[in-house]
């Protein structure tokens, strides 16, 4: 593909309470066997983009963890291949990213020195399956400056003022473009997803560097709108953010959704996870489970219904788990009940705890409880 | 300069016709285990967490789908720049090209490989058994016994004996003779098929014995044979164990033997095969697939969850990703990728990568090979048992074996001690029934 990728993964989510804790939105483990990040990674992988830059910043240790090798998205390669940047301390300069276009700004060279003509720049937390290439070649058909690529969600789904909101007129140009509004004009929202060609990035982000401006949304998207020919690319398939808690239980249990599991699952192309070689799933003589996700290395013995159990999740005798969220490495005891609640991973419940949420308050469950070795 | 202390050569190039139409169109060492798993895995994986960081594969038997599994290591860790796997089949030379005709051979057939390692001792392993192993602690124990050959053993009970190649050894530990699947074995220490020779020993001996591929075992054999009687000289041919060893021994090179307290599963036949499987889903299996310290790598392509449906029930039993279960599956292992249908029943059995088991279907104590698909509603393992008409001394133990691919027509019934390969049509069960006993195989080459 003509063009490079760079990944934005260094966001916190004040509305990810105490899951954003520990990491980087882009890298909350989801649907059992997969990080968010990995969605976006496939993507790039599966529409040919060969050279792929991912931006860190907060909290990035999960999320390097799981970066640690290329070769699972298949950027193990001599001819480009998988960049991570971090803020670093140079000679001028001993601050963070301070924003979107800032992040780019410090590592300019790496847009200076590519050939590829094109720049494909996506979020690290969404969901979503989507061959850039279409979006490239919508952009060099409507002559664009920037395509970026939006959804028309329903608003009762979601919260419609944490997204970037877009007013296209007929034949898709951007005619408003508003950053988190109280009130939202109208229900299409800006996925984080944009192409635009390698030299006007560079020539925005060194306008933009010179003001001492640091946001590509605010300080590009939104201010450049009625100057820069600026086009929308309308998703129509399933997209999702998981910035908060709700979306992100939501999107977990979108996927006790046979249709949705296998668009992304049995249908091509695949997502590419960095594959672990836990041993398959164990239930034990008692477990009943009922409309459940359950990944490799668990071992079960109680009751689990509506559920999501992650990677290495051992739930004790007679515990019952309901309409929950259970994330990598959780030691749930025996006659444990939970219901509505996401655990946070590598957790251990002592037997006999209870932990409820409501169905639209959905409860996080942080126990830090030291694990005694068997 | 290249060296390796040590390397391995893993033997993968036999059929194992003892597991019937599961290895037709595949070598054994391919064959699927606990759900997830090839058999090759095991002895892979405890390569890489002995530190033995090079393997050379010998295939011969049906090698495309080992070829696929390996690749270049990439799940063992066994891409690397200097070792690594290599994957070594039979080649043309400009004179004497031949397969392999034995065990040995095949390793003789490849003095160059192991020759650009440069390495003291050679690892000699077959890719047929289930156990973990730290190949290091054998090797400690080769070098501290100052041995020439080291054969791995493992105590089995002595009225099984027999059917293993034993070994009799001093007080310290140093062999002193063979019995070859004795009658009345006087030792049950059964040799594994598990070796560690200082390579100039092991050298040497290949060169000197390389014209034996046949019956004629040469000056250095004979005489062993001929002092332990002539019962195993019908076996002579092919073993490792049977040629090398005993020209070793008579060259008064040190053998010792060291004794493997751990579990170790000789899965040659259909009925180990399945009980090995059926092990794994004990509450403590004895073979256990969760400790963290000794991980068993495989190459999977399926990472999604597994889904379990409403009204669906699971117990007892070992699932792997991606899998999707609408029925009830109890005491079995199931593979990955596999769908069972709404109502469908599977009992003990074994259920391997990416087969579909129709609405409905019953399924007891069968073996069902990758990329089946059962018709909704057949019933497999019905009736009385009957010995296999076909092969007898395979299809035994009450199972029914459907070997890879195959097509299992809707509404059927089928009896046990069955063994079934290929696309088949109602037409081919008489009255909507395979009896026990039965088969139906068709393999074509």
């Amino acid at each position: 593909m003509r063009a490079i990728g760079i990944i934005l993964a260094g966001g916190n989510s004040g509305k990810m309470g105490d899951l954003s804790a520990k990491r980087a939105v882009a890298a909350m483990p989801i649907v059992g066997s997969y990080r968010a990040i990995d969605f976006t990674l496939s993507n790039m992988t599966n529409s040919h983009i060969q050279k792929v830059a991912v931006f860190t910043q907060y909290n990035s240790r999960s999320l390097h963890e799981h970066l640690n090798s290329s070769k699972w998205w298949d950027f193990g390669r001599k001819q480009g291949g998988l960049y991570v940047f971090t803020p670093t301390i140079t000679s001028t300069s001993n601050l963070w990213y301070k924003g979107t276009a800032d992040a780019l700004y410090q590592n300019i060279n790496f847009l200076k020195s590519a050939h590829e003509p094109y720049v494909v720049i996506a979020s690290g937390d969404g969901i979503y399956k989507l061959d850039y290439n279409k979006v490239l070649e919508e952009h060099i058909a409507t002559g664009a400056d920037i395509t970026i690529v939006t959804k028309d969600i329903n608003p009762a789904d979601d919260d419609l003022s944490r997204f970037g909101i877009v007013k296209l007129a007929d034949d898709n140009r951007v005619v408003g473009f508003e950053e988190k509004p109280l009130v939202a004009e109208t229900n299409t929202v800006f996925t984080g997803i944009y192409v635009i060609r390698r030299r006007q990035l560079i020539e925005l982000l060194e306008a933009c560097a010179a003001e001492g401006r640091t946001d590509l949304v605010s300080d590009i998207l939104v201010r450049y709108k009625s100057v820069k020919k600026i086009y929308a690319y309308k998703l129509e398939s399933y997209w999702k953010n998981i910035g908060t808690i709700d979306s992100y239980y939501k999107t977990n249990m979108d996927f006790l959704n046979k249709d949705i599991r296998d668009y992304f699952f049995r249908q091509h192309p695949d997502i590419y996870s960095k594959v672990e070689d836990l041993p398959p799933a164990k239930y034990n003589g008692e477990a009943v489970v009922n409309n459940s996700l359950i990944a490799s290395g668990c071992i079960i013995n109680g009751t689990v219904e509506n559920s999501i159990l992650f990677k290495k999740v051992y739930v004790g005798n007679n515990c019952v788990i309901k309409n929950s969220i259970i994330l990598n490495d959780v030691h749930i005891g025996d006659n444990s009940y939970i219901e509505n609640c996401i655990v946070e991973s590598r957790d251990t419940l002592r037997a006999n705890t209870v932990r409820t949420g409501e169905p639209d308050q959905i409860k996080v469950v942080v126990e830090k409880n030291f694990r005694y070795a068997l | 300069m290249i060296k390796k202390e040590m390397i391995a050569m893993l033997l993968a190039g036999g059929q194992g016709s003892r597991l019937g139409v599961l290895t037709s169109k595949l070598a054994k060492p391919a064959v699927a285990f606990g759900g997830k798993y090839k058999i090759i895995d095991f002895p892979l994986s405890n390569c890489i967490n002995s530190g033995v960081d090079t393997v050379g594969v010998l295939t011969q038997y049906r090698p495309l789908r080992l070829n696929q599994h390996i690749g270049i290591g990439i799940p063992w860790d066994l891409d690397r720049n200097i070792g690594g796997v290599t994957v070594l089949p039979p080649y043309e030379k400009s004179t004497n090209s031949q397969w392999y005709t034995g065990t040995a051979n095949a390793i003789y057939q490849n003095l160059e490989y192991i020759d650009y390692y440069n390495p003291d001792y050679v690892l000699i392993l077959s890719g047929d058994h289930i156990y973990k192993m730290d190949y290091e602690v054998m090797l400690d124990f080769h070098k501290s016994s100052n041995a020439d050959i080291t054969l791995a053993t493992y105590s089995v009970p002595m009225e099984e004996a027999s059917r293993f190649g034993v070994v009799i050894t001093d007080d310290k530990g140093c062999i002193t003779e063979f019995e070859e699947k004795p009658e009345h074995p006087r030792s049950n220490k059964a040799s594994m098929g598990i070796y560690i020779f200082n390579w100039k020993v092991l050298r040497e001996a290949l060169i000197v014995m390389k014209d034996q591929p046949s019956c004629d075992f040469g000056k250095h054999i004979i005489p062993y044979c001929h002092e332990r009687g002539s019962k195993i000289c019908a076996y002579e041919y092919k073993g490792y164990w049977k040629h090398i060893i005993p020209y070793c021994h008579e060259r008064g090179n040190k053998i010792c033997a060291y004794e493997y307290k751990g579990y170790w599963k000789d899965v040659g036949t259909l009925g180990s095969y399945w009980e090995a499987n059926m092990e794994l889903v004990d509450i403590i299996p004895e073979f256990n697939l969760y400790e963290e310290f000794w991980r068993i790598y495989t190459k999977s392509d399926v990472l999604p969850p597994q889904y379990i449906a409403p009204d669906s029930s699971v117990t007892k039993s070992i699932v792997g990703e991606g899998t999707e279960i609408y029925g009830t599956v109890e005491g079995s292992v199931i593979g990955s990728g596999v769908t069972i249908g709404k109502g469908a029943v599977i009992r003990q059995s074994i259920i391997m990568n990416g087969a579909v088991i129709g609405d409905g279907a019953i399924i007891d104590k069968a073996i069902i090979a990758e990329g089946v698909n059962v018709g909704e509603r057949a019933q497999l393992g019905v009736g009385e048992e009957a010995p296999n008409e076909f092969a007898p001394h395979i299809y035994s133990f009450g199972l029914v074996t459907i070997g890879e691919n195959s097509i299992i027509p809707p509404d059927v019934k089928i009896g046990k001690n069955v063994a079934i390969f290929g696309e088949t049509t109602p037409d081919e069960y008489p009255d909507g029934l395979l009896k026990s006993g039965s088969s139906i195989i068709k393999v074509g080459e």
